[in-house]
């Protein structure tokens, strides 16, 4: 086994040495909350962002107490945005029961806005300029903003500006019938016109990442997801919404063969074998999560738990416009100067929770760590990254299980493995860790480290 | 709110239509709100006039006016009354009850609207032989009689005292202020023994909770939501329980009152533990419980079936039975809390087709009965409250006549409203109820079934 190569004493050394963080104060995760993800067009069709994430604000504050408490900051976001909610989440502060004297930004990065708010208001608490942070992320596939053409807004605009009669006649004259067709968002890079899944398609393809292995991580994420439900995990982690208990794209009774029914949906024109699915890749869907972060002397003085840590973040990003590396492989390059910063390897961790945008993200990502030559040329290391222990990945579920509202699939994942680690407490001396890793649109790629809050050894937290 | 029957026949041409019909006319109900005065007009108090029983009548009459009450010792022509208080906690024989009772007579019309009637005597079990038991006795027929009599959402309820309890201790002066109050609106033709000299009155009446952490299981919607609203009013921190699956009407509860939301199935081994925990890790302590989670699962008992009789008692009864086991166990808890759970006139007076329910809620009065010495052994107190018919989602649902029917039953002529359950449970559950326990309160505005 790897863990051998490092005692838990040449642990803690270690990472003393290389702790980019010393001498600042912790940022525990208290606890999250966030509303059942529903595939779109289902249970929240009629629900805009800020109804959302006005309710998994209200759901956090009701678990933790925090009724007209003025907290430090709260960020969130949201992918798929309407202009209007250009203040999401400050709007999203004064519907709740919060303070309306708590200040809110918002904040995006696609696919990870969810996590960079953890890690941005982890960084300001870590520095003391504030004790208590709300960190989330909502999205609606079935609310998704529709905008009007540019030829249309073209005209509209200079309408507005034409003085005279006349010179709106004029203005008018310019609206050719192709300009009344709406604009509605999709997920095609902008830089390439390709679909996310045509992209991740391509690496897929390249990794040579079997049909059956990503059925198979498909069916894992929906076991472990369902199980999670049946033994009370997300009891203390989720509220009910409009009629919803359950994420609403969870199949607890799918099975391998069901899944190996499914006809591949992307990369259908590459010459190799088509292996992506509605099953085996995440759907549009609409959510919000939470998450409270808070220093320690903030949670102790509400009587509040700690239940982990947030250690250390890394953001990266590639070039996959001139087809460097896949459009979401980011991560691959983000764990290893992460895990090289805080002097840890793979074996170094007791969870995994790598988001599965695709079966074929996370598998292409761990086949890229397992290369010797990827290791070499790209991650510039003497042989392959390493592997990790499959058992200990996404074993609670993921995306391609519970959905993916692009940014609240970042709080979602915090609170979940925050519990995870609280609940395992320490191993082998040393407390339980766990890392997360989010791909992006752009090319893009946001990674985290996490621990679980200090208890001294036998003491039951 | 009261039902739209009585709004209607409660002012202007309603109430004359009802009249020249013969109609039941249903009053709205003087409810409690904070600061509204104890009782709505002076309040006479009634005692036997010989030598001892004279000072202790003066001695109450006293500790009345320390309350800001309008006192009276003899009736004054014609004056409203707001409430007449008997003192007969010394009767020796039947005979003893005729002057107290007829003085009361000459009053009883001079009642204010919503006023109240109270008594103060003995239970019959302390009575040293056969005649002093009678007239004891003879009160609860009294009260009973009385309170049927009463019009305009007055109301008449007695209060007993133990070997050793006197008309002066916390539990009897809280009772008092209970029976006098809005807070028993819906309370009538009832008793409650006191039967310790324990507890202690509030510094703020309008506050008797202050400082204090209570759970309320099933406060999602309905009367546990009523009761979570309550307890918070007189001053409590709320933790408010219910199933995952309610979370979200649990967390509006819960940011309304300021409190806790605790997603919970408290039919789990562990729920006690839990509920401890997060009391005392979140709040500091845990003062107050209230076992107020229930469902019905009703069908008749020749066509019940394991799933629905084993549900109704694994929720109802079969929880609050571990959870206190847990807190009776839990050496964080030294002192023990008042805890109230809730039963229901089903329990006592059965109902058709509710044999399972019936036997959970009747379970509720035998385990507070016997809880009672367990939770003493420890300073906290068990009651239990049965609500009879409450204006809820739930009886809501009941087809519009026996419905209709249903809320007539009782001497008040209408249904309750959660608050009124929620009233009564706030009062068991503070301090100035600690001389109370093993007490079942009923809040049905004397049902005429199981009475």
């Amino acid at each position: 086994m790897p863990e051998a190569a490092l005692s838990p004493e040449e642990g803690h050394e270690q990472q003393g040495q290389h702790a980019p963080h010393a001498g600042v104060r912790k940022a525990v995760v208290i606890g999250g909350n966030r509303i059942p993800f529903a595939r779109s067009g289902g249970a929240y069709t009629r629900s805009s962002n800020q109804d959302m994430l006005t309710a998994a604000l209200d759901g956090l504050i009701a678990r933790f107490g925090l009724q007209e408490e003025r907290l430090g900051e709260v960020a969130a976001g949201a992918v798929l945005k309407h202009s209007r909610h250009f203040n999401l989440t400050r709007e999203a502060v004064l519907g709740s029961a919060l303070s309306a004297e708590t200040p809110a930004y918002d904040l995006q990065q696609a696919c990870a806005t969810g996590l960079e708010t953890v890690l941005g208001l982890a960084n300001k608490i870590k520095l003391g300029q504030i004790d208590s942070a709300v960190a989330g992320g909502v999205d609606s596939a079935s609310d998704a903003p529709i905008a009007v053409s540019e030829g249309l807004r073209e005209v509209l605009l200079d309408l507005n500006r034409a003085k005279t009669l006349p010179a709106r006649l004029k203005v008018l004259s310019r609206l050719r019938p192709k300009d009344i067709a709406p604009d509605a968002p999709d997920t095609g890079e902008p830089r390439t016109g390709l679909s996310m899944g045509e992209h991740q398609a391509l690496t897929t393809a390249q990794w040579k990442i079997t049909r059956e292995a990503q059925d198979e991580l498909a069916y894992n994420s929906h076991r472990n997801l369902a199980a999670a439900y049946d033994r009370g995990f997300f009891d203390d982690l989720l509220t009910p919404y409009r009629g919803l208990t359950r994420d609403s794209n969870l199949r607890p009774d799918t099975s391998l063969e069901k899944l190996a029914t499914l006809k591949p949906v992307f990369g259908k024109t590459l010459g190799t074998e088509a292996t992506m699915t509605a099953g085996n890749s995440t759907p549009l869907t609409d959510g919000a999560a939470t998450v409270l972060l808070g220093s320690e002397e903030w949670a102790d003085e509400r009587g509040l738990p700690k239940l982990a840590t947030i250690v250390d973040g890394e953001a990266a990003a590639v070039d996959f416009v001139h087809g460097k590396d896949g459009l979401l492989m980011a991560p691959a390059f983000a764990v290893p100067r992460l895990l090289a910063r805080n002097g840890l390897t793979l074996a170094d961790f007791d969870f995994f929770e790598i988001h599965e945008a695709f079966a074929g993200t996370v598998l292409s990502t761990l086949a890229a760590w397992e290369d010797e030559d990827f290791g070499r040329s790209r991650l510039g290391l003497p042989g392959a990254f390493g592997s990790i222990d499959r058992s200990r990945l996404n074993v609670n579920g993921s995306s391609l299980a519970a959905g993916h509202p692009f940014a609240a699939t970042g709080g979602r994942i915090v609170a979940s493995l925050a519990k995870m680690l609280h609940d395992r407490r320490r191993v082998d001396g040393r407390p339980a860790r766990g890392l997360i890793s989010i791909c992006a649109a752009g090319g893009q790629g946001v990674v985290a480290v996490l621990e679980a809050y200090p208890a001294a050894e036998g003491v039951q937290a | 709110m009261s039902d739209k029957y009585t709004q209607f026949v409660s002012r202007g041409i309603g109430r004359d239509l009802a009249g020249k019909l013969g109609l039941p006319r249903p009053v709205e109900l003087r409810r409690y709100t904070p600061g509204s005065p104890l009782a709505p007009g002076p309040v006479l108090v009634i005692g036997r006039q010989d030598d001892s029983q004279g000072k202790e009548a003066e001695a109450l009459a006293a500790e009345l006016l320390s309350w800001g009450l309008d006192v009276r010792r003899n009736a004054l022509p014609k004056e409203r009354l707001g409430a007449i208080i008997l003192l007969l906690d010394d009767v020796r024989r039947p005979e003893d009850l005729e002057i107290p009772m007829l003085t009361a007579a000459r009053s009883l019309r001079d009642l204010a609207p919503g006023g109240r009637v109270v008594s103060v005597s003995r239970t019959w079990e302390s009575a040293a032989d056969p005649a002093e038991a009678a007239a004891r006795q003879g009160i609860d027929g009294i009260v009973r009689s009385v309170a049927k009599e009463l019009r305009d959402g007055a109301t008449a309820n007695g209060i007993l005292l133990g070997r050793d309890a006197g008309p002066r201790s916390p539990g009897t002066l809280g009772a008092l202020r209970f029976f006098l109050s809005g807070r028993s609106a819906f309370v009538d033709g009832q008793f409650l023994t006191v039967s310790t000299a324990s507890g202690s009155q509030p510094g703020d009446p309008d506050k008797p909770l202050a400082g204090k952490v209570a759970v309320v299981t099933g406060a999602a919607r309905g009367i546990g939501a009523a009761i979570a609203r309550t307890l918070h009013r007189d001053g409590a921190t709320i933790v408010a329980v219910d199933v995952p699956a309610a979370g979200d009407h649990l967390a509006e509860v819960a940011n309304e009152v300021k409190g806790t939301a605790l997603q919970l199935d408290i039919t789990v081994p562990e729920a006690g533990e839990r509920i401890i925990h997060h009391a005392l890790e979140r709040h500091g302590s845990l003062d107050i419980l209230v076992h107020n989670a229930g469902i019905t699962r009703d069908k008749l008992l020749a066509n019940m079936d394991d799933g629905r009789w084993r549900s109704v008692i694994a929720v109802n009864i079969a929880s609050q039975l571990r959870i206190n086991d847990a807190v009776l166990g839990s050496p964080a808890l030294p002192v023990a809390p008042h805890i109230v759970s809730v039963a229901s006139t089903s329990g006592i007076a059965g109902n058709r087709g509710q044999s399972n329910y019936a036997a959970s809620k009747g379970g509720v009065i035998g385990m507070v009965r016997a809880s009672a010495p367990l939770l003493a052994a420890r300073g906290g107190t068990i009651n239990a409250v049965a609500p009879g018919f409450i204006e809820t989602e739930m009886t809501a649902r009941i087809p519009l006549l026996t419905r209709e029917v249903a809320r007539r039953l009782n001497s008040l002529q209408q249904g309750g409203i959660p608050g009124d359950v929620a009233e009564a449970i706030a009062f068991l559950a503070s301090d100035a109820a600690g001389g109370i326990s093993g007490e079942v309160l009923r809040v049905c505005g004397q049902n005429l079934v199981g009475a």
